[in-house]
């Protein structure tokens, strides 16, 4: 199952639209990197409201993403962690250190129009 | 008791697989979407293992009813090539596939009850059971 991932302005989307195996979330990472070099982006968002569960594999393919998304300059908002995937993720031990998070693609958008304005304040 | 589902895992659709029968399972037997979650992943980590190390093996699923308690119990079998120093295995962190190494200790702490039994050559055994909370 191919993720779909939607450019807007300097903006990835990477909407997840069911349950991946962890070939789909290793291709979804090399999908994501690529885009980041071709398009010139500069933020990443990836939307798991519909990711079923998050184990080990996935928050570590979500880890990879951030990370080398940041070595490309772009930076990385996870949005849409259900509230049983984020209960099963603390009993897990699994975090998300180091990465944004956000509620929704909303909140996730304003995150990195604030980031960009950052960037820009500082010249 | 219910009959046995037997989930082979021999490709990591198969582990997606195995965890949605598990979650459907799982709400079946009337556990909350919160525990649904819990247990599909703990299902999705001990059948990666399977992939990971032995390659193929089977995730068997059954609902448990003891005495008016309900449950679910998961059992992921496989004649890998076994686990040498089981105690090691479910330490946090501790891994021999460049993993995060919280599968198994992950899972352990997902579940009620959790047995490990494995040896070298052979193949490993790994019974999980969660029971359902009567309050909440």
């Amino acid at each position: 199952m191919e993720v779909p991932i939607l450019k807007q302005g300097h903006y990835l989307i990477a909407s997840i639209q069911s349950a991946l195996s962890d070939a789909d979330l290793s291709q979804l990472r090399e999908a994501l990197i690529e885009r980041v070099g071709k398009f010139r982006s500069r933020g990443v968002i990836v939307d798991v409201t519909a990711l079923d569960v998050m184990d080990s594999f996935a928050v570590r393919t979500l880890r990879d993403i951030a990370h080398m998304a940041r070595l490309r300059g772009a930076e990385t908002v996870i949005v849409g962690i259900q509230p049983e995937v984020a209960f099963a993720m603390v009993q897990l031990g699994l975090t998300l250190k180091g990465i944004a998070t956000a509620l929704d693609l909303e909140e996730g958008l304003a995150f990195l129009d604030r980031q960009k304005q950052g960037r820009i304040d500082r010249g | 008791m219910a009959d046995e589902l037997r989930c082979p895992i021999a490709a990591d659709t198969d582990v997606v697989q195995a965890r949605q029968t598990g979650r459907e399972l799982a709400a079946q037997v009337g556990f909350s979407p919160g525990d649904q979650t819990v247990i599909a992943a703990a299902i999705s980590e001990i059948a990666r293992n399977i992939l990971m190390y032995a390659k193929r093996g089977e995730v068997r699923l059954q609902t448990l009813n003891d005495g008016g308690r309900y449950g679910l119990s998961i059992v992921a079998e496989d004649e890998g090539p076994g686990i040498r120093d089981v105690a090691r295995a479910l330490q946090d962190g501790y891994s021999t596939s460049g993993g995060l190494g919280l599968g198994m200790p992950g899972a352990r702490r997902l579940m009620d009850e959790f047995e490990v039994v494995s040896a070298v050559g052979q193949g490993t055994r790994v019974t999980m059971k969660k029971w359902k909370r009567t309050h909440g």
